[in-house]
C-alpha cells in the first residue's frame, strides 16, 4: 500500500522525519571545544608577524572554527554507541535520537569541505592543508583508531587540539615557525593531564563504554604519576616563549606562576589517597587546567599586542 | 485533480523543518556576504582600476 493515500502522518507511515532543531546541529559542533579552538587560533594569528586584512583574519578564524566543529560532528557520528553509555555524553544529539547518525556524518563532511575550501580560497592553501590534516587526525586517527585501542589515545590524539594556533599562525604567514611549534607544544602537553584528571573521576563512565583510558588500563596510581610527569613538562614549556625571546619577562613570570600552580595541583592529585572517592584534587586539577590554558594564551596575546604597541614586538 | 496530500508533518516536525530551513538560508546568505567582502578585501584598491 502506498503511504500517500491521504493525510497519513509520518509516524503512521513508519517514516522517520527529523524534529532536530538548528540548536541540535550546533551542538554537534561541540561549541565549548570550538571556543577553545577559536581562542587559541586567534592567538596564533594575532601573534604571527606580518599583517592580514582584518576581514580576511576574521574569515580565517571562522573557517578554523567551522573545521573544528565539523570534526566534532564526525566524532559524534562515529562515537554515538559509546556516547550513549556515558553520563557526560548521553544527551548529545545522536545518542539521544534527535539527529540520525547518517545526518551527523553528512553534516560533518559538508562542513569539513566548506571550511577547508573557504580557508584555502580566501586565506592560503598551506593553512587550509593544515586544517584538513587536523580534521582527518581528529576524526580518523583519534576517533576511529586510537580512542578505542590504546590508553595513549589522548596523548597522540591531543595533537588535533594543539594544531589551531599553528593554523592561525599559518593563516597569517603561510608557514610554521618555532613560535607556532611552541604554542602547539603547550596544548599538546596540556591535553594528557587535563583528560586524565577527568578520566580519574569519570573512570566508571569510560569503563562502561569500553574505552581504554589510562586509569582503566594502568590504574589510578600510574595515571597520577603520569599526570605529575606531564605537569613537570608543561610548566617549563609554558615559559618557553619568554626563554626563546618572543615574549617579555612579564609573560615569563606569569607563565612560571601558572606552571607552578599546575604542578601544585598535579602534586595534590599524585598524593591523593587510594580510597579517595570524592577525588577533589582531580576535579580541582581539571578545572585549573582549563583556567591555565586560557590564562597562558591570554597572557601571550596581551604580551604580544602590548609589545607591538610599545614598539618592541614583531 | 487528486486530493492526495502525501505525508502530513506533525506540528513539531513542521516547526523543526521551518527552523532548519531558516538556518540553512541564513548560513548560505552569510557565505555569499563573506565571499563578496573577502573578494573586495583581497583585491584592495586594485578593484577600482578598470581599463576603459
Amino acid at each position: 500500500m502506498a503511504i500517500v493515500d491521504n493525510h497519513i502522518s509520518a509516524t503512521e507511515a513508519g517514516v522517520r522525519l527529523s524534529e532536530a532543531t538548528p540548536g541540535d546541529y550546533f551542538a554537534l559542533l561541540k561549541p565549548r571545544v570550538m571556543s577553545l579552538v577559536v581562542f587559541t587560533a586567534m592567538v596564533g594569528l594575532v601573534a604571527a608577524p606580518g599583517s592580514l586584512n582584518p576581514f580576511i583574519a576574521l574569515v580565517a578564524i571562522l573557517a578554523i572554527a567551522v573545521g573544528a566543529g565539523a570534526s566534532g560532528a564526525l566524532n559524534m557520528w562515529y562515537d554515538a554507541d559509546i556516547d550513549m553509555v556515558m553520563s557526560r555524553t548521553a544527551d548529545r544529539p545522536v545518542p539521544a535520537g534527535r539527529i540520525a547518525a547518517g545526518e551527523a556524518l553528512v553534516f560533518g563532511l559538508v562542513l569539513s569541505a566548506f571550511s577547508v575550501m573557504t580557508l584555502g580560497v580566501i586565506v592560503n592553501w598551506f593553512a587550509a592543508g593544515l586544517l584538513a590534516f587536523t580534521i582527518f587526525f581528529y576524526a580518523v586517527i583519534y576517533t576511529m583508531w586510537l580512542k578505542r585501542s590504546t590508553p595513549q589515545n589522548i596523548v597522540i590524539g591531543g595533537a588535533a587540539g594543539a594544531f589551531p594556533p599553528m593554523i592561525g599562525w599559518a593563516a597569517a604567514t603561510g608557514a610554521v615557525s618555532l613560535e607556532s611549534v611552541i604554542l602547539f607544544l603547550i596544548i599538546f602537553l596540556w591535553t594528557p593531564p587535563h583528560f586524565w584528571a577527568l578520566a580519574l573521576f569519570k573512570s566508571g563512565d569510560y569503563e562502561r563504554a569500553g574505552i581504554p583510558m589510562l586509569p582503566n588500563v594502568a590504574g589510578a596510581a600510574a595515571t597520577r604519576r603520569q599526570i605529575l610527569a606531564y605537569s613537570l613538562l608543561i610548566a617549563p614549556v609554558g615559559v618557553a616563549p619568554w626563554a626563546f625571546g618572543f615574549a617579555s619577562a612579564v609573560y615569563g613570570v606569569l607563565a612560571l606562576a601558572l606552571g607552578v600552580g599546575f604542578v601544585w595541583h598535579a602534586w595534590r592529585v599524585f598524593a591523593m589517597a587510594e580510597d579517595d572517592r570524592a577525588m577533589k584534587p582531580a576535579k580541582a586539577l581539571f578545572a585549573y587546567s582549563i583556567v591555565y590554558l586560557f590564562a597562558i594564551f591570554a597572557a601571550f596575546l596581551i604580551d604580544t599586542v602590548a609589545g607591538r604597541i610599545a614598539g618592541f614586538g614583531g | 485533480m487528486s486530493d492526495k496530500k502525501g505525508l502530513v508533518l506533525s506540528p513539531a516536525q513542521a516547526k523543526a523543518r521551518r527552523a532548519r530551513s531558516i538556518a540553512i538560508g541564513l548560513a548560505l546568505a552569510a557565505m555569499v556576504v563573506i565571499f563578496y567582502f573577502a573578494t573586495i578585501a583581497k583585491f584592495g584598491p586594485a578593484i577600482f582600476e578598470r581599463a576603459l
